[in-house]
């Protein structure tokens, strides 16, 4: 998926690999012009990075040394292919004491299923365990915790 | 206020007796002890931060060096920042704390300007108003954008108001300069949503908290946190967190910890989280670590370990760290001297009384002085001077694109009084009331119907203002590319993205790294407010006397005869004293002076000398009673005895802008006195400690012309002075 890509190299993709961005519909960057504005070509569904172009700069962030922020952009890729509405839900069950365990752990397998995104699971499940761990769980749900 | 550290509730600075001594252990390849706490005891922070935070690796090197070795690695300027970086990968947040706390103040600014991330620091703006006026906000947005912020925040009175202060200010930065990023800070859900539909381009509202209590209280946690900061990076938003000394002890909930550890832990789980960087550096909670001992040191540690963990670095400096405008900017030098990512987190463009973050510490009454600051230090901090006309120009498109705009979307009109007032007026005081509730309802269609950053743009260009629009689209790119997802990003000149990845921080000694010179530098030291010195001396008004030379001036005889003697450019190259005085005034003031003590006053002009006490010591030497009065086109004045030492005197008068006319009167009396043998008292003369500050260069300016005029050699001469009254 990031062949022909040096992260050392290639960054800013806007100037040193134009060729490489373009939006989720296929526009590429010299496309996003006024004529294509008042052509009513461009929509702001499609004014977004793809999940090869957050990946790519995920592989710019680790070869920084930037670790961290690298997994946050590989979760940004995934998350791309999920609507709006369903990462505000997920957000909310992610806060303090709104999930029980059984819970987070549907959220981490839809995730997996309907989106491929594994890492974000992973995420989840990870806080599912803190969460247990430190009564950060919907009240009433800690007993269910352990049998993940 | 002053207060005396109360470390059970958080109320210290930094070394507090209740943090946690530093400890990692490690089995199997998992942390089983941080900070003194073991793995069945860490709290969601603990866990969040060993699970994700440290460099397994990088901490068994790191546990090899003393704290006082890393230290001084901090500040050996041969030490490199990638160096320091992936050793702060393997330290605890109380290892952090520790480390930083063995810096000095200036050590700490130095291993700041050493670990910054961005090469070229850089500065925000906060823009809003109490009338959450469009006109208003676009025009200041418009301005700010022109005076070089990279950054504009706004942020609403009323929540419903949020879409419409969103495309204000995205329409009057993107007016002002194309490229700068904005946000408008609401409810985690209503940002994220503007972001979305395109509104705004970055967010910076993701609050961290150093103790789990005050984590949940905030109703989040750290894994709550990181997903949202994921979740912005998918939509192609630029996101930072917030943390900042004493948040945690004003909740009540500090855990009998100091500040900077707290923030230390804050900073360890924003790492941990993948965040680019971080706004912090007390930030709203300022004045309460400023309350206590070592407070604004603790401030400048904690945004030293957020750019050691390499994370972007807005620097706080935008809540009211103290009334004192001293301590304020004493706190501020901490950041402003070595330059941080963004020295302030906030600049209020606008007057205070506008400013709805409930600070402004520094505001639009200050940026000539802070303008002048950087001029003084050779500092760039990240704001540009322009010029009057240019900034009413600038306000005046910013606030007819977004007057187009709400008419092109059919929101309430922005009238020609609203555009007139908005560009001249001095805050939203001076403008008309809106029907906030027809605003509010447009605010609710924009979030309803989606209106996105390109119907902005399509707004912009229907109306002519293709360069805005182009600018929006430009914006749209970035979110496409995602290049400004990397750390400390922000947009420089023709859309290139400056960011640590681009453009890091190269500083490795003195002549390197990013330093204020060449058209930067003639940029920023040209203010709008300097003086042109060919002005200081010109203007003076026309003489309306002159003297009339009679020759080579000899010794003089009577004993009753007192001697003016003029600086060479006296009433000829120069007409006016410092004070403003015209030179006959002067002039006709010591002569009926002389006269009124019962002498006959001569007048004589110095040609060879510059220094008042040689043209006193001259014209005394002429004079038949031996007593002169010398003085110089500025208004300096001196009585002379001919028997003194050319730099003894009998009366100096060297604060010539505080003499007046009967000044001189006075001190032609006195000369006369003198020359009689009689008593008398000396002038009474003004002291004014900062006339010497407010008129040095003008000083300079004309003792310069006064020395220009000085002919070599050439002997005195004897004047007659002819006025030509009308």
């Amino acid at each position: 998926m990031v062949a022909d890509f040096d992260p050392r190299s290639d960054y800013p993709l806007g100037t040193r690999r134009p060729d490489l961005a373009c939006t989720p519909s296929g526009l590429s960057l010299d496309e996003l012009t006024l004529d294509a504005l008042r052509a009513g070509r461009l929509s702001n569904d499609a004014m977004r990075a793809t999940p090869e172009t957050l990946l790519r700069q995920a592989a710019v962030a680790h070869a920084a040394g930037r670790t961290q922020l690298a997994e946050n952009l590989a979760r940004a890729a995934e998350l791309t292919a999920v609507p709006d509405d369903v990462i505000l839900g997920l957000y909310t069950a992610l806060r303090p004491r709104r999930t029980t365990a059984a819970e987070l752990e549907r959220w981490a397998e839809r995730l997996e299923r309907e989106y491929g995104a594994h890492s974000v699971a992973a995420f989840v499940r990870e806080a599912a365990d803190a969460y247990a761990e430190r009564s950060l769980l919907a009240p009433g749900a800690t007993a269910e915790a352990g049998r993940r | 206020m002053l207060a005396e550290p109360r470390p059970e509730l958080g109320l210290v600075a930094m070394d507090g007796p209740g943090d946690p001594e530093p400890s990692l252990r490690i089995r199997d390849g998992r942390v089983v002890e941080l900070d003194g706490r073991s793995a069945e005891e860490f709290d969601v922070l603990d866990r969040f931060i060993a699970r994700y935070g440290i460099d397994l690796e990088i901490a068994a090197k790191a546990a090899e060096l003393a704290d006082d070795e890393i230290a001084r690695r901090l500040v050996d300027v041969g030490v490199p920042r990638p160096e320091l970086v992936r050793l702060s990968r393997g330290l605890t947040p109380a290892r952090l704390a520790r480390v930083v706390a063995l810096l000095d103040p200036v050590e700490l600014m130095f291993a700041l300007k050493k670990l910054r991330a961005r090469r070229r620091p850089a500065n925000q703006a906060h823009v809003t108003n109490r009338k959450e006026n469009p006109a208003l906000l676009a025009a200041d947005a418009a301005e700010a954008a022109a005076r070089g912020f990279a950054e504009i925040e706004t942020t609403v009175g009323v929540s419903r108001y949020a879409p419409l202060n969103a495309i204000a200010i995205l329409v009057g930065s993107q007016v002002g300069r194309p490229g700068v990023l904005t946000q408008c800070a609401v409810e985690e859900r209503r940002n994220l949503q503007l972001g979305l539909q395109g509104l705004t381009t970055y967010s910076e509202t993701l609050s961290v908290y150093g103790t789990e209590p005050c984590f949940v209280d905030g109703d989040d946690t750290p894994w709550s946190k990181a997903l949202l900061a994921s979740a912005y990076a998918s939509r192609g938003i630029k996101v930072r967190f917030t943390s900042g000394a004493g948040a945690e002890a004003l909740m009540g909930h500090a855990q009998g910890c100091s500040m900077l550890y707290l923030e230390a832990r804050c900073l360890a789980a924003i790492r941990a989280a993948g965040s680019q960087g971080v706004q912090n550096g007390g930030v709203s909670t300022v004045a309460l670590a400023l309350a206590v001992p070592g407070g604004t040191r603790a401030i400048l540690a904690e945004n030293l370990i957020a750019a050691w963990l390499d994370l972007e670095v807005a620097s706080g400096n935008d809540a009211i760290a103290s009334h004192s405008p001293i301590r304020k900017t004493a706190k501020l030098m901490g950041q402003f001297l070595p330059g941080t990512d963004f020295v302030t987190s906030g600049y209020s463009v606008m007057p205070r009384y506008d400013n709805v973050f409930g600070g402004g510490n520094y505001d639009a009454d200050d940026l000539d002085e802070w303008l002048t600051i950087q001029r003084d230090w050779q500092v760039d901090a990240g704001i540009e001077p322009i010029a009057e006309d240019e900034a009413v120009a600038v306000r005046q498109r910013g606030a007819l694109a977004v007057q187009a705009v709400f008419a092109a979307l059919g929101f309430p009109p922005v009238s020609d009084e609203e555009i007139e007032l908005a560009t001249r007026g001095y805050d939203s005081r001076d403008l008309p009331d809106r029907d906030r509730a027809a605003d509010v309802v447009a605010g609710d269609r924009v979030l309803e119907e989606g209106i996105s950053g390109l119907d902005v743009a399509a707004a912009l260009d229907g109306a002519d203002f293709t360069d805005a629009a182009e600018a929006i689209l430009g914006l749209q790119r970035l979110r496409v590319t995602a290049d400004y997802l990397q750390t400390s990003a922000i947009v420089g000149p023709d859309w290139t993205v400056e960011s640590a990845v681009s453009d890091p921080n190269d500083y490795r000694g003195p002549g390197t790294g990013y330093r204020l010179e060449g058209p930067r530098w003639a940029k920023l030291q040209r203010l709008p407010h300097q003086l042109d010195p060919a002005e200081l001396t010109a203007g003076q008004v026309a003489a309306s006397a002159r003297l009339v030379a009679k020759g080579e001036a000899r010794p003089g005889d009577g004993a009753d005869e007192v001697v003016l003697a003029l600086g060479p450019a006296f009433l000829t190259e120069l007409r006016e004293t410092i004070g403003g005085l015209a030179h006959e005034a002067v002039l006709a003031a010591l002569a009926d002076g002389v006269r009124d003590g019962g002498c006959r006053p001569r007048i004589v002009r110095v040609r060879d000398a510059a220094d008042v006490a040689f043209i006193g010591h001259e014209g005394a030497r002429l004079s038949g009673s031996g007593v002169a009065v010398g003085i110089q086109s500025k208004g300096t004045a001196v009585i002379h005895r001919a028997d003194l030492e050319p730099l003894d005197n009998l009366e100096l008068f060297g604060m010539a802008p505080l003499l007046g006319v009967d000044s001189y009167r006075a001190i032609g009396r006195n000369a006369a006195a003198y020359a009689l043998g009689h008593q008398a008292s000396p002038v009474p003369i003004e002291i004014d400690n900062y006339a010497r500050a407010k008129l040095i260069v003008k000083t300079l300016l004309m003792h310069a012309k006064e020395a220009e005029a000085v002919e070599p050699g050439a002997p005195p001469l004897e004047l007659s002075l002819e006025l030509a009254r009308a």
